[in-house]
């Protein structure tokens, strides 16, 4: 049981995100770069898979800020193997582009399942996940929460989430992409003292690979939503205040 | 019985940072007179108090302690620690090292705990904010604060702030009225603004050694950067730490806690407290400042100094205070402790408050007035009982709110 | 030039969802623009009632089949890719949600289109699209123009107005192809999987009474079911209310509990600290009642009042029971 993880390294939104000159794209020097969160999230789905399974977890990921820490995290977790692409580029790449990089890194080899993250905080074109098995031509569910193997490990049988608390049971034949939502238990931890003692000695493999002449989606520009400048403050009595409450309520079609 | 005082760490003797292997070689000194589990508040929570905890490792039954609920339980108060005859390292030497042998298992920790650890490691404190924000509750303090990095010369006093007074709301108003108290002393300080991070009390009380290591090798980087006189620290948990570990591990420095470094300026402080509060108060002793530390006194010299102020004692005080539950690193248990605790710390001390018909409850650690005002309003004591930092105490009587 | 705009239709369990009118109506005002066709693909199995709701498409391409009687991203998908083949859209528009996502980024590698997800405005300024999504949960808006002549477009729920699409009308019916058309399927569906019963998500509803340390016990937890009950929604709190044990862990709002974005939040005797603040500042309306006047909670509230909640929840609850009961009547 051969599993990738795809992981994507995003603005740090403590940090804040600041727009550039040109006022089209995020400016790079005003980042930092973190795990998405739902990939930690199919990190954790394939470590537990690879527990289950026996199997093995090897996991990638373009060369977008201080990858190496991520990628040492996850062998301190338990990872196999880790890959860094370089692609010359140390800014994120489209989902698209990322997507075609991907592709050609894992065309032809023998994985079983490929785990990536949902949706990533930057996303703008599509997710990486869909995208990588349409331009692989395999099988793609997302929002997917919980992943067991059936069949002597031909096929998955994956919960894909629903609003309200639904969720469908698909059966899914191997290979295939999944986009995780969430693992069945929250992302391990890994104490820094590990970390510390994997980043000295591990080995993070790198390849090369050209990023192609992307198609960039048209943006025009990029704007901040307008702050608010705190609550506007109904006064009166509290039947006038339920009144008036209910008046806003009424304007919103919020009561029928 | 004179004041007990924690015995600093011995060297040569037990590891700064004992893990599971060394703790029966160091309780082999245990006598099992059960004294910690008597006195511990959480004993009769724990599903293996401290004393049967230590037995159990030392019969090689280390691994069912570690998957019961008492790694987690310990609130670091240091009652056991003080009483042990034998002078063992319970909340710093046995709980650390449960704590470290279970992270290194593999699962997720307590959501809210394992959160302020990764907030720690990429931001230098546990509530996830940016560095760059951390003086930013100096700008409304109505004085100057001067940052250490920009002020480019030595000072008399480096103030280090630390997390919880930096970025919590409460905190930060106690913070500014430190910063006013300073200015009218004319105290020659600076803070080190964003170049400060977690002192790392919590991570070490978490077990998170590596995490620990990081930040002192950190800070004694930045603070050996420059010059100053003495160190003054609001917070008693990372007072403790700068003051026993921080030597240990390269960073030797004068510090003090703001009870002892105004308790010196008393005599050029006391013209100043002109007004008279209303005046029953009654004084936590914080596990930090107290037993671990042995500060006693100097709180309540500052506030008897306050005109007016009548000073009155709970049942539990000094040596016997009980802890107000917030630990170091249980201030991220909660949940954990609420689900398992019928009855919280925070609400036994406010009834305890409460029992000597004080007016004010004061208080020195940073952690202390959320809990305590959260267990107020609890109670419903609302209209009887407040909480004061002594700081505020004393920017009130001094009028410079 | 495509001028042709195409919707994705969804249902669950028996109904079209809301998305799928909120997508019509503004497909709708686009085709118009783009001088173009609106064209509807509805799939599933037994839906022919779903035709007579769909009047504001001119085609519907109507996929009813037993083996696409459940949602399966890669049924749906080919589907899809018909329904495009046919249709020649400039635009296909999709729901950023469980079933749209599946298929956007999917269907855009596969036909070679560009896509944009989180869209929250779509307009046609002559023959050109212009799109705005937000990232970075909502911090950061782009205003995107999709190139080429086809491309796919997620928009975020609730957006846009769902009356504009509920319009009468005789769309012309395009049958998929009964034999033969999907490929060999490599999922299939098994079974739903029911929420829980009796345990309120509070994260999907969208009217939301949140209590606080203010509400003081669990004695006078009654009134704001009431108020909730009243509205036609369900009471949640912040973290104190769940340590003291009156509400369960469901119901917890803020950062270690859950993370809400309903159409209403009210913030009842809750004084907002930041880990509060976390789990529902995304909120569309949050209207905050409080004694304290420096309650951080009127930072992030668009509607505040300095108010006791027990005077204001009952005149709250008896206001709106006093608008509803003439038509009750």
């Amino acid at each position: 049981m051969n599993i990738a993880v795809l992981t994507k390294q995003v603005p740090d939104l403590v940090e804040g995100v600041e727009i550039d000159a040109s006022g089209k794209a995020v400016d790079p020097d005003s980042i930092r770069y973190i795990l998405s969160e739902s990939d930690d999230h199919a990190l954790e789905e394939a470590l537990l898979l690879k527990e289950r399974a026996k199997g093995r977890v090897e996991v990638f990921s373009l060369e977008t800020g201080e990858v190496r820490d991520t990628l040492c995290t996850a062998l301190a977790k338990g990872a196999d193997r880790v890959v860094l692409i370089r692609t010359g580029q140390d800014t994120p790449l489209s989902n698209h582009a990322a997507a075609k990089i991907f592709a050609s890194v894992l065309k032809g080899l023998p994985f079983d399942l490929i785990l990536t993250g949902v949706r990533a905080i930057d996303d703008l074109d599509g997710s990486l996940g869909g995208l990588l098995a349409g331009y692989l031509d395999l099988p793609y569910v997302g929002l997917v929460r919980k992943v067991e193997l059936a069949n002597g490990a031909a096929m998955a049988v994956v919960q894909k989430e629903f609003p309200g608390g639904y969720a469908a049971e698909l059966e899914v034949k191997l290979p295939a992409v999944l986009g995780i939502q969430a693992a069945e238990q929250p992302p391990r931890y890994v104490p820094v003292s590990r970390l510390r003692q994997i980043m000295k000695t591990a080995k993070v493999e790198e390849q090369g690979a050209a990023p192609p002449s992307d198609e960039p989606l048209g943006v025009e520009r990029m704007f901040k939503p307008e702050e608010g400048a705190g609550a506007a403050m109904l006064s009166g009595s509290p039947e006038e205040v339920a009144r008036q409450v209910v008046n806003l309520l009424s304007e919103r079609r919020l009561v029928r | 019985m004179g004041v007990l005082q924690t015995p600093p760490i011995q060297e040569g003797l037990p590891p700064l940072f004992p893990e599971m292997g060394d703790i029966s070689r160091i309780f082999r000194t245990c006598i099992q007179c059960g004294v910690c589990s008597g006195s511990c508040p959480m004993g009769e929570v724990m599903d293996f108090a401290p004393r049967k905890a230590a037995k159990m490792i030392a019969d090689g039954r280390g691994e069912e302690v570690l998957a019961s609920n008492t790694p987690w339980l310990c609130i670091a108060c240091h009652t056991c620690q003080v009483r042990c005859p034998s002078q063992l390292l319970i909340p710093d030497g046995l709980f650390p090292a449960l704590r470290s042998a279970v992270m290194a298992g593999g699962k997720a920790l307590e959501p809210d705990l394992q959160k302020a650890l990764q907030n720690t490691y990429l931001y230098g404190n546990p509530m996830g904010i940016s560095p760059r924000k951390r003086a930013e509750w100096a700008q409304t303090a109505g004085v100057p604060v001067p940052i250490l990095a920009q002020v480019k010369r030595p000072v008399d006093v480096l103030w280090i702030v630390e997390c919880y007074p930096s970025f919590e709301p409460r905190n930060q108003e106690i913070s500014r009225k430190l910063a006013r108290i300073l200015n009218a002393l004319g105290v020659d300080f600076a803070i080190l603004g964003h170049e400060e991070r977690c002192m790392g009390d919590c991570e070490w009380m978490a077990g998170e050694r590596g995490l620990f290591e990081m930040l002192i090798e950190r800070n004694v980087e930045i603070l050996n950067k420059y010059r100053f006189k003495e160190i003054l620290i609001t917070d008693p948990h990372a007072y403790r730490t700068l003051l026993n570990i921080y030597p240990k591990l390269g960073g030797t420095f004068r510090v003090k806690h703001y009870v002892q470094f105004l308790t010196e300026r008393l005599g050029q402080l006391k013209p100043l407290l002109r007004k008279k509060p209303s005046a029953a108060v009654t004084y936590h002793d914080s596990c930090c400042l107290g037993r671990k530390t042995g500060h006693y006194d100097e709180p309540r010299e500052l506030l008897q100094a306050i005109p007016g102020v009548k000073l009155l004692e709970m049942i539990q005080n000094r040596e016997s205070s009980l802890c107000c539950g917030g630990g170091a690193s249980t201030i991220y248990l909660d949940r954990y402790i609420q689900e398992r605790v019928k009855d919280r710390l925070a609400d036994r001390r406010i009834e305890q408050a409460a029992a000597t018909e004080a007016e004010i409850l004061a208080v020195a650690c940073p952690f202390e007035p959320a809990r305590f005002e959260d267990a107020v309003k609890l109670a419903g004591y609302e209209r009887r009982l407040i909480v004061r930092d002594i700081i505020e105490l004393l920017a009130e009587s001094m009028e410079i709110q | 030039m495509n001028k042709n705009i195409l919707v994705v239709a969804e249902h669950f369990r028996g109904h079209l969802s809301d998305i799928t009118f909120e997508l019509l109506g503004k497909g709708r005002e686009l085709a118009q623009v783009l001088g173009g066709k609106l064209a509807l693909v509805l799939m599933g199995h037994e839906i022919a009632s779903f035709v007579s709701e769909v009047g504001a498409a001119d085609v519907v391409y109507l996929a009813d089949r037993p083996d696409l009687r459940e949602f399966t991203p890669e049924s749906y998908a080919a589907v899809v890719r018909f329904a495009v083949g046919q249709a020649s859209p400039r635009l296909v528009m999709l729901g950023s949600t469980s079933v749209g996502l599946d298929l956007l980024s999917f269907l855009s590698a596969q036909l070679n289109v560009p896509c944009l997800d989180n869209c929250t405005r779509l307009e046609a300024r002559e023959a050109t699209l212009v799109a705005i999504s937000q990232i970075y949960g909502g911090k950061l808006y782009a205003e995107a123009i999709l190139p080429g002549e086809t491309g796919l477009v997620a928009v975020v729920p609730g957006m846009f107005p769902t009356e504009a699409g509920k319009l009468s009308g005789q769309p012309e019916i395009q049958r998929f192809p009964y034999v033969g058309a999907l490929p060999e399927p490599r999922m299939t569906f098994r079974k739903l999987i029911e929420p829980p019963a009796g345990d309120v998500d509070i994260t999907k509803v969208p009217l939301l009474v949140a209590v606080g340390r203010g509400i003081q016990s669990a004695d006078n937890l009654p009134l704001a079911q009431a108020l909730a009950q009243a509205l036609g929604g369900a009471v949640c709190g912040s973290r104190p209310v769940i340590d003291q044990g009156w509400l369960p862990l469901t119901r917890q709002v803020g950062k270690s509990g859950m993370t809400v974005k309903p159409k209403l939040y009210l913030a009842l005797g809750i004084s907002g600290a930041p880990e509060h603040q976390e789990g529902m500042k995304g909120a569309e309306l949050i209207i905050a009642i409080n004694t304290d006047p420096r309650a951080p909670i009127f930072n992030v509230a668009h509607f505040g009042a300095v108010a006791d909640v027990f005077d204001v929840i009952p005149a709250l609850t008896e206001e709106i029971q006093r608008r509803q009961s003439p038509r009750a009547a």
